[in-house]
């Protein structure tokens, strides 16, 4: 039985799957990670914690390596401004 | 403040198996990794879904470093050691970022290897991501059934991306390896030393025969959408025709670079890109190891191995076969890095506006006119956001000649409130692993 919870992605209640990382569930909610110092949506590229492209805010707290971080429930997701 | 015999950080097969080699000669460990679990990038394991099959050698390796008494401490992020003896890393928690400090007598650096990106013009477009990126990320729970997909760049790592990525359901239009098909042929002839490899590689090529890989073609642009800032296409080359194929996404990355910071921050000598290392996996600095990658890009066999001596010289021990499969892996990694040498024509993908440096924004026409990195990052910020040009710093080094100047602490970006708590030992009791200090 696959287990699912349920967190906010700016704004939006998501259903993912346990296990499933913040960035992973920021791509299916095609949403970006952050905007760029011009601009420009962004999502993770390397998918490895290094190049800091899938920073979002977690819980309020800005900069969080979406990469690296499993969802949680209740999480509060935001487009790193 | 924890202390240990052996501090080993990575933990990926390089780490694991040193780590392992020293616990199980009684020595006291700590492994370090930034990633939620162990196993590096080669053994990501998949975070979703039900089992699958097993990959029966990763978790063996795992089993083993559990059983051997290693402690392995996930979700950590080393930000500043030195030489004489400590390492300090940050935690992201719950409720808030927890510093750390381990003191080592030795420590073995296996800090792997990353993609090499290459910029081209839309490169920063949603549905655009590393090779190995997709494939991490896929494995993290992005589901990509259904989805078009080009693969591309270059290294063996395409074809088990593109293998991955056609199991979990993928349309794997194409794989684009930028190499000629002289260069791959003889690397594949070279194979027949290594049966096993060659093995690998029939595998993953007969799991995608709907999939077409062309030898000498690369991405030249990744094509926006009409209604909005997310891939649609690409724009491909052969040298001489260039033609657009449509696609949801695209997994590009070009080989791998070292990680190398720690090793250049702790003072280790190089040889060129690579920490120089003897055969007993030392390197310059008195008891400082270094295994895998940061030595050479070879692969997982060699890291296997090359870890393994490394546990063994930390417990000042050796073992002669283990130097000879080294050797063999060695040779290996020189013939990788001849197929997938890059070619000349890759020197020409970013356009004037390309943005280079992704964390600033730099277009690779401000970097022109600039004679070097200092130059460049007071001028322009280009290498001095938060991935510290660990994406821009092997690009420009292609594309402008120019090598890394100088490598600082805070290795990554530190929250403050991390450093507020610096050498809180209060701290590391609030840690949900409690370790045994052993003093």
């Amino acid at each position: 039985m696959r287990e699912t919870l349920s967190l906010t992605i700016n704004g939006a209640s998501r259903q993912v799957e346990r296990g499933t990382t913040v960035a992973a569930a920021m791509l299916l909610a095609e949403q970006p990670c952050r905007i760029s110092v011009t601009g420009g949506p962004r999502t993770a590229l390397c998918g490895m914690g290094i190049c800091f492209e899938c920073r979002a805010v977690v819980n309020g707290v800005p900069h969080r390596r979406t990469c690296q971080l499993l969802c949680e429930q209740d999480m509060a997701v935001e487009t790193n401004p | 403040m924890t202390r240990t015999e052996v501090l080993v950080v990575g933990a990926g097969p390089a780490g694991i198996a040193a780590a392992t080699a020293a616990a199980e000669k009684r020595r006291s460990v700590i492994v370090l990794d930034d990633n939620p679990s162990a196993g590096g990038q080669i053994w990501r394991g998949a975070t979703v879904g039900g089992p699958r099959r097993a990959d029966t050698q990763r978790q063996r390796a795992i089993e083993r470093l559990q059983r051997s008494g290693a402690h392995l401490l996930a979700g950590r992020c080393v930000f500043s050691a030195d030489a004489s003896g400590t390492v300090q890393t940050f935690e992201e928690t719950a409720s808030g970022s927890v510093a750390e400090e381990f003191r080592f007598q030795q420590l073995v650096l296996a800090t792997g290897a990353r993609e090499r990106f290459l910029p081209f013009p839309g490169w920063t477009l949603p549905g655009v991501f590393g090779a190995g990126g997709l494939q991490a990320l896929v494995k993290g729970g992005y589901p990509v059934a259904g989805k078009r997909v080009v693969v591309a760049g270059t290294g063996p790592l395409l074809l088990a991306v593109a293998a991955h990525l056609a199991k979990d359901g993928a349309v794997v239009s194409s794989v684009l390896e930028q190499a000629t098909l002289a260069q791959l042929a003889a690397f594949a002839a070279s194979l027949w030393e290594d049966p096993a490899k060659l093995v690998q590689a029939a595998r993953f090529r007969a799991k995608l025969w709907k999939t077409s890989y062309r030898t000498g073609c690369w991405v030249v642009e990744a094509i926006a959408a009409t209604a909005g800032p997310r891939l649609a296409a690409v724009r491909v080359t052969d040298g001489a025709r260039t033609w657009i194929e449509r696609c949801d996404l695209l997994a590009c990355g070009y080989h791998l670079v070292p990680n190398t910071e720690l090793a250049a921050l702790v003072g280790c000598r190089f040889q060129g890109s690579f920490v120089q290392v003897d055969d007993a996996q030392r390197t310059s600095v008195p008891n400082i190891f270094c295994a895998g990658e940061p030595t050479g890009i070879a692969g997982l066999d060699a890291a296997l191995v090359q870890g393994e001596i490394a546990g063994l010289a930390c417990t000042r021990r050796s073992d002669a076969s283990l130097q000879k499969r080294a050797a063999k892996e060695h040779a290996f990694a020189d013939r990788m890095e001849k197929a997938f040498a890059l070619r000349p024509e890759l020197h020409s993908l970013p356009r004037p506006d390309t943005i280079v440096c992704r964390c600033e924004d730099v277009r690779y026409d401000s970097l022109r006119g600039h004679t070097g990195w200092t130059d460049a990052k007071l001028q322009t910020r280009c290498g001095m956001g938060p991935c510290q040009g660990r994406v821009c710093g092997p690009a420009i080094e292609h594309l402008l000649g120019w090598r890394p100047v100088s490598v600082r602490q805070p290795l990554f970006p530190v929250p403050l409130e991390a450093l507020c708590f610096h050498d809180g030992t209060t701290e590391m009791s609030k840690s949900n692993e409690p370790i045994e200090e052993k003093a």
